[in-house]
């Protein structure tokens, strides 16, 4: 955090209009990666932040406060997803700083790669039908008292498009509880109108589960992709919120 | 020099005619040696030399102020779109490998178009393909279209480009051998390009990327018997895609490009190395001294004829200055990719390819390639018997339905057949929107709209062939398919730019199929004069048939580039608002001919092209434009498979409204509701701009007919209630799952 004055609780009503906060955002590229470029045209150009490019090959993390991982297929994802990309020197790094308490976000395979790196809990399976799935659902914020769903309505549907061949999310049931009793759901699959029911779950996953965040609430992964909806030519700025949320200052 | 000289009884072997192998020695001096005469047998070859078909393609209008690249001079068309931009596209078939490992066959045919593109220097940023496939009732059938499905899939996701579009089609004809199309468009600042081509002597010749191994030699299959007796069998005859070494060339190859070091660059698909080192070498007028033990390979022990046939996936050619190797190779070690230096630019205008410091091969570049000496064939070409019998059709020889009870099964024949019905089964396989530039994602429209960030453009794309219109009649049917390109760009609000063409074909040897070709082409010229959309290249298939069924329906897939100066006058194909008036541009027809509904449902197999005038839809597509661009409509949507019903059904289904129209005593109502006569347009209009809209058409001088209105979701024909929207839609959307689930 570098420029930030007041909490974003004493200013709820003017986040909407301007950012309290500036951070310093790194985007990791990982060979394979394919939403890089979308991430940092939304973060750069949407959201007006300062974006650099993080190479895998790389150990430094040019002082980001905040760590996105980019949907794609890393490494080709030719063994499972996620599962090579973790043991690159980039994620090394990118590991120390979640675990002093930095922001780290990843989207799709980024999502696969925290849940393989261990920064999160779960695993990412096969979709339920077996096939590459990508078209847009709906998710359901499950709690805003967390960085990156703060400014979100917790009884609305978003519209925010999926694209993935793996993202059945699955956990032990011990897990799955201290997950749900600890507020740890980000986002449930739903239906048009905010209903959570298992024929709204567009892959398979357990709970209609579409995104988790870690004990610590600093690192976040979900499947569905907000960086393809938060642009107006695109007819859906649904995702543009989760952006929002992310610049308006830390919880009080 | 290898001293194994070849006979015509190996050049037979090898595809090559008598007369082919008596050039080569003329050319030579002397008798080739088996490396040799492979070179040229797969640079003869009808894939790589068009040598059966080029005759006719040279009929083809190619000119326009914004070609910055001809027909045939690059590996894809180079469009000038403005603000000093480019957009390179091409098409191009994979028909056979896909026939052979549906998989594999796709999943290659997607890589290779996009090497084409970015081969040029522009970043590919949306694709298309354009499948066919035999009776979906097959589990053949099912087999395959799962597997190519699965394949550019696979591959397309993988490499980061979205699919946008496409279209999906099922004939007995295709039973055997199926039809995988597939389109790739790019964006590159004009002057950034790179050209396929190679000079100035002494500049050393990379090659990038994968190893080459022995997967895609077409050769090596037929010259078993000579060389490779006992390893022939190894070699697989499809090649296998890594769309992750794909995408780091892609990236490795857009980097050297930068770099500002590259003299030309070609990609290596059919025929591999020979092709490459002999198209740039012969399109500079310089000659190249090649090494083949300096090939990165995989597997030891590879030979001469297999290093340079071999057709393994995700490679380039690139030569560049003298004194930049450290340059080309700091930025491929970046992306982890092979890169060596293979051989050396000459004045000699010959190839000379060694093995370990001996000479295994020495050919005249120019010799073997298109345009230089490859051969050039005129081909005889009859009208087949059937063409007469399509003529004889009347529409009186087919009872007119009466019943609402039939219309309405017509209907819901029509909605769930796999050729009219929700392609989503497929497109949701499809990475659709990675790149955030696919903006029909939540606007369906005609054409697929991708807009090119940092500008106020866009272009509109699309892949179109009613391939049963073009056996009926390949000459106008070709035109339609022309025209109904251009119609969709148009009605998403794009203006229609130039075509690339994958002409699928039989045997061309074939005078009753080389009939289809001559038509196709003729259809293609006067329809791409009329709209003014230059012909930029794409490919020739022929021999897609079986011994036992025939040919495959002639299938001369369009892919047509469109521009939107201002990406805010993309329009969509779906009502907006119950209430709004519905109107028809164009004028109807008492016209079944080659309908779906008249070949599935009536079950008349011969019948001829549907109504078309090339001038009548010229007229059409102008007058939509002017709606367009001064915001009289609010969606406009072309009447083609499956006739108006289904074009008010489909604009009706997105935002779940529905219509409520009336038909015309003067027409036969299951022509007026279900026949695909041509130049049709429905689209939708405020109640308040009524007057304005009437207005405007009446000073176009084009037909027009209020239908009646949007409905908040029930589909009303001449008072009566035929469906809900939502139990239609619901039919719609699921037919193809379904009977691929069964």
């Amino acid at each position: 955090m570098k420029k930030g004055r007041k909490s974003a609780k004493q200013n709820h009503e003017t986040l909407k209009i301007s950012y309290l906060w500036a951070m310093k955002f790194g985007v990791v590229i990982f060979p394979g990666s394919n939403c890089d470029q979308d991430v940092i045209d939304v973060l750069s150009k949407t959201m007006n932040q300062e974006v650099v490019k993080l190479w895998h090959k790389d150990h430094d993390l040019q002082g980001c406060d905040f760590i996105m991982l980019p949907g794609g297929f890393s490494y080709g994802d030719y063994l499972r997803s996620g599962a090579i990309a973790r043991f690159s020197p980039i994620m090394q790094e990118v590991i120390q700083h979640a675990n002093r308490g930095g922001y780290v976000m990843g989207i799709c395979n980024g999502f696969q790669i925290l849940t393989e790196a261990g920064l999160l809990p779960g695993a990412l399976l096969r979709n339920q039908e077996q096939k590459f799935l990508c078209k847009n659902v709906y998710v359901k914020p499950q709690t805003t008292s967390l960085l990156a769903t703060q400014l979100l309505d917790t009884n609305k549907a978003y519209k925010i498009p999926v694209a993935h061949g793996e993202g059945r999310f699955y956990t032990d049931a011990d897990t799955l509880k201290k997950i749900q009793d600890n507020d740890q759901v980000m986002f449930r699959y739903c239906s048009h109108d905010g209903i959570i029911a298992p024929e709204f779950d567009c892959n398979g996953s357990l709970d209609n589960i579409a995104g988790i965040t870690n004990e610590g609430r600093n690192v976040f992964g979900m499947m569905p992709h907000p960086e393809r909806a938060a642009d107006a030519d695109l007819g859906n700025t649904d995702g543009k919120a989760i952006f929002e949320s992310l610049l308006a200052g830390v919880l009080a | 020099m290898e001293q194994t000289l070849t006979t015509v009884e190996t050049a037979k072997q090898l595809g090559l005619l008598e007369e082919e192998f008596e050039k080569i020695k003329s050319i030579l001096g002397r008798t080739p040696n088996f490396t040799e005469l492979s070179i040229f047998s797969v640079m003869w070859s009808e894939h790589c030399s068009y040598k059966n078909s080029i005759v006719w393609l040279k009929k083809l209008p190619k000119d326009s102020p914004r070609m910055l690249a001809k027909a045939g001079e690059e590996n894809a068309g180079l469009v000038d779109i403005g603000d000093g931009l480019a957009c390179s596209f091409k098409i191009e078939s994979h028909n056979h490998p896909s026939a052979i490992e549906p998989y594999q066959g796709a999943a290659t045919g997607v890589g290779g178009i996009n090497r084409d593109i970015f081969t040029m220097g522009a970043r590919p940023i949306a694709q298309l393909n354009s499948l066919r496939f035999g009776d979906i009732t097959k589990d053949k059938t099912k087999g395959l279209l799962k597997g190519v499905v699965k394949g550019i899939g696979d591959y397309g996701n993988a490499f980061g480009i979205p699919t946008v579009g496409g279209e999906l089609f099922f004939d007995p004809s295709y039973n055997i051998n199926p039809l995988v199309n597939a389109f790739s468009a790019g964006i590159v600042e004009s002057g950034k390009t790179v050209s396929a081509t190679s000079y100035g002597v002494g500049n050393p010749v990379f090659i990038v990327g994968s190893a080459t191994g022995k997967d895609g030699i077409h050769g090596a299959a037929f010259a078993s018997k000579d060389i490779t007796e006992d390893s022939a069998n190894d070699l697989p005859s499809v090649q296998v895609g890594d769309p992750f070494q794909e995408k780091l060339l892609l990236e490795a190859t857009l980097d050297v490009i930068e770099s500002g070091c590259v003299i030309g660059m070609q990609d290596m698909g059919a025929a591999g190395i020979t092709c490459s080192t002999s198209e740039m070498s012969a399109k500079g007028e310089h000659g190249m001294e090649i090494w083949l033990d300096k090939v990165p390979t995989r597997q030891p022990n590879m030979k001469p004829f297999e290093i340079l046939l071999s057709e393994s996936q995700e490679r380039m050619l690139i030569v560049v200055k003298k004194g930049e190797e450290a340059t080309i190779k700091k930025i491929c070690d970046k992306w982890d990719l092979y890169c060596e230096q293979i051989g050396v630019v000459n004045d000699s205008k010959r190839l000379t390819y060694f093995q370990n410091g001996e000479l295994v091969a020495d050919v005249p570049a120019d010799d073997l390639v298109l345009g230089g000496g490859a051969p050039v064939y005129h081909r005889e070409y009859r009208e087949p018997a059937y063409f007469q019998e399509t003529k004889k059709f009347k529409i009186d020889s087919v009872s007119e339905p009466k019943s609402l009870e039939e219309f309405k099964k017509i209907a819901e024949h029509l909605v769930s057949h796999p050729n009219i019905c929700s392609r989503r089964w497929v497109s949701e396989q499809y990475d659709s929107m990675v790149g955030t530039a696919t903006m029909t994602t939540n606007m369906p429209s005609d054409a697929a709209i991708v807009k090119i960030k940092g500008t106020n453009k866009a272009i509109a794309i699309k892949v179109d062939c009613n391939s049963r219109y073009v056996n009926a009649d390949p000459e106008e049917g070709t035109a339609i398919a022309v025209a109904e390109a251009a119609r969709n760009i148009v009605c998403s609000g794009g203006e229609p730019l130039a075509i690339t063409n994958c002409l699928n074909f039989g045997n061309p040897y074939v005078p009753e199929v080389y009939w289809h070709f001559v038509g196709a082409i003729k259809g293609m010229k006067k329809a791409c004069e009329k709209f003014e959309t230059p012909v930029t290249g794409g490919n020739v298939s022929f021999y897609n048939q079986s011994s036992d069924e025939g040919p495959v329906f002639p299938t001369p897939t369009i892919g047509m580039l469109g521009l939107l100066e201002d990406k805010s006058n993309a329009m969509t194909l779906a009502f907006q608002k119950a209430g709004d008036l519905i109107y028809l541009v164009g004028e109807a027809q008492n016209d079944i001919n080659s309908s779906e509904y008249l070949y599935s449902y009536q079950k008349v197999a011969l019948s001829p092209a549907p109504h078309f005038d090339l001038e009548e839809e010229y007229k059409v597509q102008n007058t939509i434009k002017e709606l367009i661009k001064s915001k009289a409509i609010t969606s406009a949507h072309d009447v083609s498979d499956g006739g108006l019903y289904i074009a008010l059904l489909e604009a009706a289904m997105p935002k779940h409204l529905g219509f409520s129209i009336k038909t015309n005593s003067d027409f036969r109502k299951d022509a007026y509701l279900f026949g695909e006569s041509q130049s049709r347009v429905v689209v939708s209009v405020k109640a308040e701009q009524k007057a304005a809209f009437e207005e405007m058409l009446k000073s176009k001088n084009t037909g027009f007919t209020l239908l009646g209105e949007v409905t908040s979701g029930v589909c009303e024909i001449d008072g009566e209630t035929w469906h809900q929207t939502s139990d239609m839609k619901h039919v719609y959307d699921n037919a193809l799952g379904e009977i691929m689930a069964n």
